[in-house]
Protein backbone atom coordinates (compact mmCIF):
# COMPACT_ATOMS: atom_id res chain seq x y z
CA UNK A 1 0.00 0.00 0.00
CA UNK A 2 2.89 2.67 1.32
CA UNK A 3 6.22 1.97 -0.31
CA UNK A 4 9.63 4.20 -0.16
CA UNK A 5 12.81 3.20 -1.97
CA UNK A 6 15.91 5.08 -1.00
CA UNK A 7 13.76 7.87 0.04
CA UNK A 8 16.05 11.36 0.78
CA UNK A 9 14.19 14.87 1.69
CA UNK A 10 16.55 17.26 1.59
CA UNK A 11 15.26 21.33 2.46
CA UNK A 12 16.43 23.82 0.98
CA UNK A 13 19.36 25.75 3.07
CA UNK A 14 20.82 22.36 3.25
CA UNK A 15 18.80 20.55 5.97
CA UNK A 16 18.38 16.93 5.14
CA UNK A 17 15.41 15.83 7.36
CA UNK A 18 15.43 12.03 5.38
CA UNK A 19 18.38 9.68 4.72
CA UNK A 20 17.97 7.02 2.38
CA UNK A 21 14.95 5.53 3.89
CA UNK A 22 13.07 2.23 2.85
CA UNK A 23 10.27 0.19 4.32
CA UNK A 24 6.83 -0.81 3.21
CA UNK A 25 3.48 -0.71 4.86
CA UNK A 26 0.88 -3.26 4.47
CA UNK A 27 -3.18 -2.40 4.27
CA UNK A 28 -4.95 -2.54 7.63
CA UNK A 29 -1.52 -2.03 9.12
CA UNK A 30 -1.12 -0.10 12.22
CA UNK A 31 2.46 1.31 12.69
CA UNK A 32 3.45 3.84 15.00
CA UNK A 33 6.45 6.22 13.92
CA UNK A 34 8.48 7.19 16.54
CA UNK A 35 11.71 8.82 17.32
CA UNK A 36 13.11 12.37 18.73
CA UNK A 37 11.75 15.52 18.02
CA UNK A 38 13.51 16.36 14.93
CA UNK A 39 13.99 12.99 13.65
CA UNK A 40 11.73 13.50 10.55
CA UNK A 41 8.60 11.80 11.88
CA UNK A 42 6.63 14.49 10.52
CA UNK A 43 8.21 15.29 7.38
CA UNK A 44 7.80 10.99 6.45
CA UNK A 45 3.94 11.66 7.39
CA UNK A 46 4.02 14.89 4.92
CA UNK A 47 5.85 12.47 1.97
CA UNK A 48 3.29 9.96 2.83
CA UNK A 49 0.60 12.23 2.73
CA UNK A 50 1.87 13.66 -0.43
CA UNK A 51 2.11 17.20 1.22
CA UNK A 52 5.51 17.46 -0.26
CA UNK A 53 7.57 15.65 -2.62
CA UNK A 54 10.66 13.51 -1.85
CA UNK A 55 14.07 14.61 -3.16
CA UNK A 56 16.04 11.46 -3.95
CA UNK A 57 14.13 7.66 -3.69
CA UNK A 58 10.39 6.67 -5.10
CA UNK A 59 7.34 7.23 -3.04
CA UNK A 60 4.87 4.58 -4.19
CA UNK A 61 0.80 4.98 -2.63
CA UNK A 62 -0.93 2.21 -3.94
CA UNK A 63 0.28 1.93 -7.34
CA UNK A 64 1.28 5.48 -7.62
CA UNK A 65 4.72 7.36 -8.22
CA UNK A 66 3.88 10.10 -5.38
CA UNK A 67 7.53 12.02 -7.00
CA UNK A 68 6.27 12.01 -10.74
CA UNK A 69 2.66 13.13 -9.65
CA UNK A 70 0.85 15.32 -12.10
CA UNK A 71 0.04 18.75 -10.56
CA UNK A 72 -3.78 18.80 -11.12
CA UNK A 73 -3.67 14.94 -9.57
CA UNK A 74 -2.69 15.67 -6.18
CA UNK A 75 -5.53 17.05 -4.68
CA UNK A 76 -7.25 13.31 -5.91
CA UNK A 77 -4.46 11.30 -3.86
CA UNK A 78 -4.69 13.54 -0.77
CA UNK A 79 -8.31 12.49 -0.13
CA UNK A 80 -7.35 8.69 0.43
CA UNK A 81 -6.10 9.60 3.47
CA UNK A 82 -7.31 11.46 6.75
CA UNK A 83 -4.96 14.13 8.66
CA UNK A 84 -4.93 14.46 12.12
CA UNK A 85 -2.99 17.68 12.05
CA UNK A 86 -0.13 18.01 14.91
CA UNK A 87 -1.52 21.19 15.84
CA UNK A 88 -5.18 20.44 14.59
CA UNK A 89 -6.30 22.91 12.55
CA UNK A 90 -9.29 23.24 13.33
CA UNK A 91 -11.50 26.81 11.89
CA UNK A 92 -12.62 29.06 14.38
CA UNK A 93 -15.36 30.58 12.60
CA UNK A 94 -17.66 27.78 12.00
CA UNK A 95 -19.24 25.32 14.20
CA UNK A 96 -18.36 21.38 14.94
CA UNK A 97 -20.36 20.46 12.33
CA UNK A 98 -19.63 22.61 10.12
CA UNK A 99 -15.66 21.62 10.69
CA UNK A 100 -16.37 18.09 9.73
CA UNK A 101 -18.22 19.04 6.89
CA UNK A 102 -15.38 20.22 5.21
CA UNK A 103 -13.96 17.22 3.75
CA UNK A 104 -16.54 16.00 2.65
CA UNK A 105 -17.85 19.04 0.66
CA UNK A 106 -14.24 18.88 -1.43
CA UNK A 107 -14.97 15.31 -2.05
CA UNK A 108 -18.26 16.58 -3.43
CA UNK A 109 -20.68 15.04 -0.75
CA UNK A 110 -23.56 17.52 -0.09
CA UNK A 111 -26.78 17.81 1.74
CA UNK A 112 -28.43 14.57 3.62
CA UNK A 113 -25.78 12.08 2.73
CA UNK A 114 -23.29 14.73 4.01
CA UNK A 115 -25.55 15.09 7.30
CA UNK A 116 -26.06 11.85 7.90
CA UNK A 117 -21.64 11.38 7.60
CA UNK A 118 -20.88 14.07 9.82
CA UNK A 119 -23.18 13.28 12.20
CA UNK A 120 -21.83 9.47 12.43
CA UNK A 121 -18.26 10.92 13.04
CA UNK A 122 -19.34 13.05 15.60
CA UNK A 123 -21.11 10.15 17.18
CA UNK A 124 -17.95 7.90 16.70
CA UNK A 125 -15.74 10.66 18.71
CA UNK A 126 -18.14 11.29 20.79
CA UNK A 127 -19.34 14.92 20.34
CA UNK A 128 -22.75 14.62 18.67
CA UNK A 129 -24.52 16.54 21.42
CA UNK A 130 -21.47 19.46 20.55
CA UNK A 131 -22.24 19.62 16.82
CA UNK A 132 -23.57 23.02 17.23
CA UNK A 133 -20.98 24.35 19.20
CA UNK A 134 -18.01 26.05 18.45
CA UNK A 135 -14.56 24.80 18.67
CA UNK A 136 -12.61 27.15 21.29
CA UNK A 137 -15.68 26.40 23.20
CA UNK A 138 -14.15 22.54 23.02
CA UNK A 139 -11.78 21.47 25.82
CA UNK A 140 -7.71 20.24 24.26
CA UNK A 141 -9.11 16.41 24.10
CA UNK A 142 -12.30 17.31 22.74
CA UNK A 143 -10.67 19.52 19.84
CA UNK A 144 -8.71 16.22 19.01
CA UNK A 145 -11.42 14.15 19.01
CA UNK A 146 -13.30 16.95 16.50
CA UNK A 147 -9.60 16.85 14.44
CA UNK A 148 -10.12 12.89 14.03
CA UNK A 149 -13.63 13.09 13.10
CA UNK A 150 -12.94 15.55 10.30
CA UNK A 151 -9.96 13.17 9.08
CA UNK A 152 -12.17 10.01 8.72
CA UNK A 153 -15.27 11.61 7.95
CA UNK A 154 -14.82 10.58 4.48
CA UNK A 155 -13.90 7.55 5.21
CA UNK A 156 -9.95 7.35 3.97
CA UNK A 157 -8.23 4.49 3.33
CA UNK A 158 -5.14 5.30 5.15
CA UNK A 159 -5.25 7.70 8.89
CA UNK A 160 -2.24 9.50 9.44
CA UNK A 161 -2.12 11.53 12.48
CA UNK A 162 1.10 13.59 13.60
CA UNK A 163 1.68 13.40 17.35
CA UNK A 164 -2.25 13.07 18.10
CA UNK A 165 -1.95 13.25 22.25
CA UNK A 166 1.40 15.55 22.35
CA UNK A 167 -0.37 18.36 24.48
CA UNK A 168 -3.12 15.96 26.68
CA UNK A 169 -3.14 14.04 29.86
CA UNK A 170 -2.85 10.88 30.35
CA UNK A 171 -6.32 9.87 30.78
CA UNK A 172 -7.03 11.67 27.30
CA UNK A 173 -4.23 10.20 25.40
CA UNK A 174 -5.02 6.61 26.40
CA UNK A 175 -9.16 7.49 25.02
CA UNK A 176 -7.49 9.20 21.71
CA UNK A 177 -5.28 5.89 21.07
CA UNK A 178 -8.39 3.28 21.89
CA UNK A 179 -10.08 5.10 19.08
CA UNK A 180 -7.61 5.27 16.90
CA UNK A 181 -7.15 1.44 17.97
CA UNK A 182 -10.66 1.14 16.83
CA UNK A 183 -10.34 2.06 12.93
CA UNK A 184 -7.55 -0.17 13.04
CA UNK A 185 -9.64 -3.20 13.68
CA UNK A 186 -12.09 -2.17 11.05
CA UNK A 187 -9.26 -2.41 8.63
CA UNK A 188 -7.96 1.27 8.23
CA UNK A 189 -4.41 1.75 8.08
CA UNK A 190 -3.31 3.71 10.27
CA UNK A 191 -0.23 5.62 10.90
CA UNK A 192 0.65 7.56 13.71
CA UNK A 193 3.72 9.74 14.62
CA UNK A 194 4.88 9.65 18.47
CA UNK A 195 7.63 11.29 20.63
CA UNK A 196 6.19 8.41 23.47
CA UNK A 197 7.41 4.84 22.54
CA UNK A 198 5.80 3.54 25.64
CA UNK A 199 2.07 4.27 24.66
CA UNK A 200 2.31 2.13 21.81
CA UNK A 201 3.08 -1.03 22.91
CA UNK A 202 0.15 -1.87 24.58
CA UNK A 203 -1.71 -2.16 21.19
CA UNK A 204 0.66 -4.04 19.30
CA UNK A 205 1.34 -3.11 15.80
CA UNK A 206 4.66 -2.01 13.86
CA UNK A 207 6.95 0.64 15.11
CA UNK A 208 9.44 2.57 13.02
CA UNK A 209 11.95 4.38 14.57
CA UNK A 210 13.36 7.20 13.27
CA UNK A 211 17.04 9.02 14.57
CA UNK A 212 18.40 12.08 12.23
CA UNK A 213 16.34 11.26 9.78
CA UNK A 214 17.51 7.14 9.38
CA UNK A 215 15.63 4.06 10.27
CA UNK A 216 17.05 2.24 13.45
CA UNK B 1 -22.59 13.21 -12.31
CA UNK B 2 -24.52 16.34 -12.99
CA UNK B 3 -26.39 16.71 -10.05
CA UNK B 4 -23.42 16.75 -8.09
CA UNK B 5 -22.03 19.16 -9.85
CA UNK B 6 -25.13 21.41 -9.36
CA UNK B 7 -24.71 20.83 -5.53
CA UNK B 8 -21.32 21.99 -5.51
CA UNK B 9 -22.25 25.23 -6.91
CA UNK B 10 -25.13 25.29 -4.72
CA UNK B 11 -23.14 24.88 -1.54
CA UNK B 12 -20.31 27.26 -3.11
CA UNK B 13 -23.59 29.94 -3.65
CA UNK B 14 -25.33 29.38 -0.26
CA UNK B 15 -21.68 30.09 1.11
CA UNK B 16 -21.57 33.00 -0.69
CA UNK B 17 -24.75 34.04 0.13
CA UNK B 18 -23.98 33.03 4.05
CA UNK B 19 -20.97 35.42 4.15
CA UNK B 20 -22.53 38.32 2.45
CA UNK B 21 -25.29 38.18 4.78
CA UNK B 22 -23.10 38.41 7.72
CA UNK B 23 -20.96 41.68 5.67
CA UNK B 24 -24.35 43.67 4.53
CA UNK B 25 -22.77 46.99 4.37
CA UNK B 26 -19.46 45.58 2.68
CA UNK B 27 -21.57 44.30 0.04
CA UNK B 28 -23.57 47.83 -0.43
CA UNK B 29 -20.09 49.78 -0.47
CA UNK B 30 -19.03 47.21 -3.09
CA UNK B 31 -22.36 47.52 -5.40
CA UNK B 32 -21.97 51.00 -4.82
CA UNK B 33 -18.67 51.61 -5.84
CA UNK B 34 -19.03 49.55 -8.92
CA UNK B 35 -22.73 51.34 -9.82
CA UNK B 36 -21.21 55.07 -9.87
CA UNK B 37 -18.15 53.70 -11.78
CA UNK B 38 -19.96 52.19 -14.09
CA UNK B 39 -22.62 54.74 -14.58
CA UNK B 40 -20.38 57.20 -16.05
CA UNK B 41 -19.21 55.78 -19.56
CA UNK B 42 -23.50 54.14 -19.48
CA UNK B 43 -24.80 57.64 -19.46
CA UNK B 44 -22.16 59.34 -21.63
CA UNK B 45 -23.06 56.36 -24.14
CA UNK B 46 -27.11 56.65 -23.75
CA UNK B 47 -26.16 60.70 -24.03
CA UNK B 48 -24.71 60.79 -27.61
CA UNK B 49 -27.12 57.52 -28.84
CA UNK B 50 -29.94 60.64 -27.93
CA UNK B 51 -27.90 63.13 -29.90
CA UNK B 52 -26.64 60.53 -33.05
CA UNK B 53 -30.43 59.49 -33.23
CA UNK B 54 -31.06 63.39 -33.24
CA UNK B 55 -28.46 64.19 -35.97
CA UNK B 56 -29.72 61.55 -38.14
CA UNK B 57 -33.29 63.15 -38.57
CA UNK B 58 -31.39 66.05 -41.11
CA UNK B 59 -30.43 65.07 -44.28
CA UNK B 60 -26.50 64.88 -44.69
CA UNK B 61 -26.05 64.43 -48.57
CA UNK B 62 -26.85 67.85 -50.22
CA UNK B 63 -24.34 70.62 -49.30
CA UNK B 64 -24.58 73.62 -51.00
CA UNK B 65 -28.18 74.98 -51.89
CA UNK B 66 -28.29 77.69 -54.61
CA UNK B 67 -30.89 80.52 -54.63
CA UNK B 68 -31.97 82.19 -57.63
CA UNK B 69 -32.88 85.44 -57.91
CA UNK B 70 -36.43 86.01 -58.22
CA UNK B 71 -35.58 88.43 -61.11
CA UNK B 72 -32.85 86.10 -62.62
CA UNK B 73 -34.20 85.70 -66.56
CA UNK B 74 -34.60 82.04 -68.82
CA UNK B 75 -31.24 82.73 -70.31
CA UNK B 76 -29.36 83.41 -66.98
CA UNK B 77 -30.50 80.41 -65.38
CA UNK B 78 -29.54 78.43 -68.31
CA UNK B 79 -26.48 79.65 -67.95
CA UNK B 80 -25.97 78.55 -64.53
CA UNK B 81 -27.33 75.20 -65.67
CA UNK B 82 -24.35 74.91 -68.15
CA UNK B 83 -21.65 76.17 -65.29
CA UNK B 84 -23.26 73.48 -63.21
CA UNK B 85 -22.99 70.76 -65.95
CA UNK B 86 -19.50 71.36 -67.03
CA UNK B 87 -18.04 72.09 -62.72
CA UNK B 88 -15.74 69.99 -62.14
CA UNK B 89 -16.35 69.78 -57.95
CA UNK B 90 -19.91 68.88 -58.39
CA UNK B 91 -21.30 65.23 -58.38
CA UNK B 92 -24.57 65.86 -59.22
CA UNK B 93 -26.90 68.90 -59.50
CA UNK B 94 -30.64 69.00 -59.43
CA UNK B 95 -33.13 71.67 -60.37
CA UNK B 96 -36.11 72.53 -57.91
CA UNK B 97 -38.46 74.84 -58.89
CA UNK B 98 -40.18 77.51 -57.15
CA UNK B 99 -43.43 76.11 -57.50
CA UNK B 100 -42.59 72.03 -56.91
CA UNK B 101 -40.45 73.72 -53.75
CA UNK B 102 -43.96 75.62 -52.76
CA UNK B 103 -45.93 72.23 -52.88
CA UNK B 104 -43.54 70.66 -50.60
CA UNK B 105 -43.59 73.18 -48.15
CA UNK B 106 -47.64 72.86 -48.19
CA UNK B 107 -47.38 69.55 -47.39
CA UNK B 108 -44.73 68.87 -44.90
CA UNK B 109 -46.25 69.38 -41.22
CA UNK B 110 -46.07 72.01 -39.20
CA UNK B 111 -45.44 74.52 -41.72
CA UNK B 112 -49.18 74.30 -43.65
CA UNK B 113 -50.32 77.12 -40.88
CA UNK B 114 -47.41 79.36 -41.83
CA UNK B 115 -47.93 78.66 -45.81
CA UNK B 116 -51.70 78.89 -45.46
CA UNK B 117 -51.21 82.69 -44.61
CA UNK B 118 -49.73 83.69 -47.65
CA UNK B 119 -51.27 84.48 -50.78
CA UNK B 120 -48.65 83.72 -53.51
CA UNK B 121 -45.14 81.62 -53.68
CA UNK B 122 -42.37 83.64 -52.08
CA UNK B 123 -40.07 81.03 -52.67
CA UNK B 124 -37.36 81.58 -55.73
CA UNK B 125 -36.02 78.78 -57.91
CA UNK B 126 -33.00 76.96 -56.64
CA UNK B 127 -30.50 74.11 -57.65
CA UNK B 128 -29.29 71.73 -54.85
CA UNK B 129 -26.16 70.37 -55.64
CA UNK B 130 -23.56 67.90 -53.97
CA UNK B 131 -19.88 68.22 -54.14
CA UNK B 132 -17.44 65.74 -54.95
CA UNK B 133 -15.37 66.84 -51.56
CA UNK B 134 -16.53 66.37 -48.04
CA UNK B 135 -14.09 68.80 -46.97
CA UNK B 136 -15.68 71.70 -45.12
CA UNK B 137 -12.85 74.31 -46.61
CA UNK B 138 -13.06 73.21 -49.81
CA UNK B 139 -16.91 73.64 -50.10
CA UNK B 140 -16.41 76.99 -48.32
CA UNK B 141 -14.45 77.59 -51.75
CA UNK B 142 -17.21 76.71 -54.07
CA UNK B 143 -19.57 78.26 -52.28
CA UNK B 144 -18.30 81.53 -52.69
CA UNK B 145 -17.59 80.79 -55.95
CA UNK B 146 -20.86 80.18 -57.21
CA UNK B 147 -21.89 83.20 -54.98
CA UNK B 148 -20.31 85.46 -57.58
CA UNK B 149 -22.31 83.78 -60.31
CA UNK B 150 -24.75 86.33 -61.97
CA UNK B 151 -28.03 85.42 -60.97
CA UNK B 152 -27.14 83.73 -57.68
CA UNK B 153 -29.18 85.37 -54.88
CA UNK B 154 -27.52 83.20 -52.69
CA UNK B 155 -25.07 80.46 -52.06
CA UNK B 156 -26.10 78.08 -48.56
CA UNK B 157 -23.65 75.81 -47.13
CA UNK B 158 -26.61 73.30 -45.81
CA UNK B 159 -24.83 70.36 -44.04
CA UNK B 160 -21.70 70.92 -43.27
CA UNK B 161 -22.46 71.43 -39.67
CA UNK B 162 -23.82 68.34 -39.62
CA UNK B 163 -20.50 66.42 -41.06
CA UNK B 164 -18.93 68.30 -38.31
CA UNK B 165 -21.51 67.36 -35.75
CA UNK B 166 -20.81 63.94 -37.33
CA UNK B 167 -16.79 64.32 -36.53
CA UNK B 168 -17.89 65.69 -32.78
CA UNK B 169 -20.07 62.59 -32.48
CA UNK B 170 -17.63 59.51 -33.81
CA UNK B 171 -15.00 61.45 -31.51
CA UNK B 172 -17.84 61.43 -28.74
CA UNK B 173 -18.37 57.54 -29.14
CA UNK B 174 -14.22 57.24 -29.18
CA UNK B 175 -14.20 59.38 -25.67
CA UNK B 176 -16.94 57.03 -24.59
CA UNK B 177 -14.72 53.29 -25.60
CA UNK B 178 -11.62 55.17 -23.75
CA UNK B 179 -13.26 56.47 -20.52
CA UNK B 180 -15.47 52.67 -19.83
CA UNK B 181 -11.86 50.99 -20.92
CA UNK B 182 -10.06 52.36 -18.20
CA UNK B 183 -13.14 52.66 -15.41
CA UNK B 184 -13.45 48.84 -16.59
CA UNK B 185 -9.99 48.47 -15.95
CA UNK B 186 -10.01 50.72 -12.75
CA UNK B 187 -13.29 47.88 -11.71
CA UNK B 188 -11.26 45.23 -11.85
CA UNK B 189 -8.39 46.42 -9.24
CA UNK B 190 -11.37 47.30 -7.17
CA UNK B 191 -12.95 43.63 -7.27
CA UNK B 192 -9.55 41.97 -7.23
CA UNK B 193 -8.42 43.60 -4.40
CA UNK B 194 -11.60 43.39 -2.13
CA UNK B 195 -11.49 39.32 -3.20
CA UNK B 196 -7.47 39.55 -1.50
CA UNK B 197 -8.68 40.90 1.09
CA UNK B 198 -11.80 37.98 1.48
CA UNK B 199 -9.23 35.81 0.64
CA UNK B 200 -7.19 36.40 3.20
CA UNK B 201 -9.66 36.26 6.12
CA UNK B 202 -10.31 32.95 4.60
CA UNK B 203 -6.30 31.78 4.16
CA UNK B 204 -6.60 29.22 7.34
CA UNK B 205 -9.62 27.27 5.62
CA UNK B 206 -7.82 28.15 2.18
CA UNK B 207 -4.68 25.90 3.32
CA UNK B 208 -6.31 22.88 4.96
CA UNK B 209 -8.15 22.65 2.12
CA UNK B 210 -5.55 22.73 -0.01
CA UNK B 211 -4.27 19.63 2.32
CA UNK B 212 -6.80 17.78 2.43
CA UNK B 213 -7.07 17.29 -1.44
CA UNK B 214 -9.05 20.33 -2.75
CA UNK B 215 -8.92 20.82 -5.92
CA UNK B 216 -8.15 24.64 -7.31
CA UNK B 217 -11.84 24.67 -8.81
CA UNK B 218 -13.39 24.16 -5.28
CA UNK B 219 -11.03 26.90 -3.73
CA UNK B 220 -11.66 29.29 -6.29
CA UNK B 221 -15.58 28.49 -6.87
CA UNK B 222 -17.19 30.76 -4.03
CA UNK B 223 -14.50 33.77 -4.60
CA UNK B 224 -15.48 33.71 -8.30
CA UNK B 225 -19.33 33.49 -7.16
CA UNK B 226 -18.58 36.51 -4.85
CA UNK B 227 -17.00 38.62 -7.63
CA UNK B 228 -19.70 37.94 -10.10
CA UNK B 229 -22.24 38.69 -8.09
CA UNK B 230 -20.85 42.01 -7.00
CA UNK B 231 -20.74 42.87 -11.06
CA UNK B 232 -23.81 41.98 -11.58
CA UNK B 233 -24.98 44.04 -8.48
CA UNK B 234 -22.98 46.79 -9.53
CA UNK B 235 -24.19 46.50 -12.73
CA UNK B 236 -27.66 46.62 -11.90
CA UNK B 237 -27.25 49.59 -9.75
CA UNK B 238 -25.19 51.58 -12.61
CA UNK B 239 -28.63 50.58 -14.55
CA UNK B 240 -30.95 52.05 -12.30
CA UNK B 241 -28.42 55.26 -11.54
CA UNK B 242 -28.84 55.52 -15.72
CA UNK B 243 -32.73 55.21 -15.85
CA UNK B 244 -33.14 57.55 -13.01
CA UNK B 245 -30.82 60.42 -14.53
CA UNK B 246 -32.72 60.05 -18.11
CA UNK B 247 -36.09 60.16 -16.42
CA UNK B 248 -34.08 63.60 -14.12
CA UNK B 249 -33.06 64.88 -17.51
CA UNK B 250 -36.10 64.26 -19.64
CA UNK B 251 -38.31 66.69 -17.85
CA UNK B 252 -36.04 69.40 -18.77
CA UNK B 253 -35.37 68.07 -22.27
CA UNK B 254 -39.02 67.61 -23.22
CA UNK B 255 -39.57 70.93 -21.99
CA UNK B 256 -36.82 72.29 -24.14
CA UNK B 257 -37.69 70.54 -27.05
CA UNK B 258 -41.63 71.72 -26.78
CA UNK B 259 -40.08 75.72 -27.30
CA UNK B 260 -38.63 74.03 -30.53
CA UNK B 261 -42.18 72.55 -31.58
CA UNK B 262 -40.51 69.11 -31.66
CA UNK B 263 -41.57 66.40 -29.83
CA UNK B 264 -38.47 65.08 -28.83
CA UNK B 265 -37.16 63.28 -25.72
CA UNK B 266 -34.40 61.18 -24.43
CA UNK B 267 -35.10 57.38 -25.14
CA UNK B 268 -34.15 55.74 -22.19
CA UNK B 269 -31.59 52.38 -22.25
CA UNK B 270 -32.59 49.32 -25.13
CA UNK B 271 -32.47 45.86 -23.54
CA UNK B 272 -29.44 45.76 -25.25
CA UNK B 273 -27.62 48.22 -23.76
CA UNK B 274 -28.88 47.13 -20.32
CA UNK B 275 -27.81 43.67 -20.82
CA UNK B 276 -24.44 45.09 -22.28
CA UNK B 277 -23.61 46.67 -19.24
CA UNK B 278 -24.86 44.42 -16.31
CA UNK B 279 -23.60 40.85 -18.36
CA UNK B 280 -20.23 43.30 -18.65
CA UNK B 281 -19.91 44.21 -15.25
CA UNK B 282 -20.57 40.69 -13.85
CA UNK B 283 -17.75 39.80 -16.51
CA UNK B 284 -15.25 42.36 -15.31
CA UNK B 285 -15.88 41.40 -11.41
CA UNK B 286 -15.71 37.05 -12.51
CA UNK B 287 -12.00 38.19 -13.99
CA UNK B 288 -11.17 40.22 -11.13
CA UNK B 289 -11.58 37.53 -8.39
CA UNK B 290 -10.37 35.11 -10.87
CA UNK B 291 -6.88 37.06 -11.15
CA UNK B 292 -7.04 37.46 -7.43
CA UNK B 293 -7.79 33.75 -6.22
CA UNK B 294 -5.44 32.48 -8.90
CA UNK B 295 -2.46 34.94 -7.24
CA UNK B 296 -3.33 34.39 -3.68
CA UNK B 297 -3.07 29.80 -4.43
CA UNK B 298 0.18 30.72 -6.14
CA UNK B 299 1.10 32.25 -3.14
CA UNK B 300 -0.15 29.64 -0.63
CA UNK B 301 1.13 26.62 -3.47
CA UNK B 302 4.33 25.28 -1.99
CA UNK B 303 3.96 21.49 -3.33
Amino acid sequence: MIKFDRVGKLYPGGYEALKNLSFEIEKGELVFVTGHSGAGKSTLLKLIAALERPTAGTVLIGNQNVSKLRRAAVPFLRRKFGLVFQDHKLLYDRTVFDNVALPLHINGVVGHEAGKRIRAALDKVGLLSREKAMPITLSGGEQQRLAIARAVVSRPAILIADEPTANLDETYASEIMKLFHSFHQVGVTVLIATHDAHGSMEFGGRTLHLAQGELR
Amino acid sequence: MIGQMLAQHRLAFSLVAARMRRAPLALLMMIAVIGVTLSLPAMLYVALENLQRLAGGFQTAPQISLFLAMSAPEDQIKEIDARLDKHAGITTHRFVSRDEAWQKMQQSTGLAEITGGLEQNPLPDAYVIETKTGDPAAIERLQQEMQQWPGVEHAQLDAVWIKRLHGLLELGNKLVLVIAGLLGFALLIITGNSIRLQIATQREEIELSRLIGATDRFIRRPFLYAGTLYGIGGGLSALLILVGAVWLFNESVTELARLYASDFRLLMPTADVSLALVGGSALLGWIGSYVAVNRALADIERY
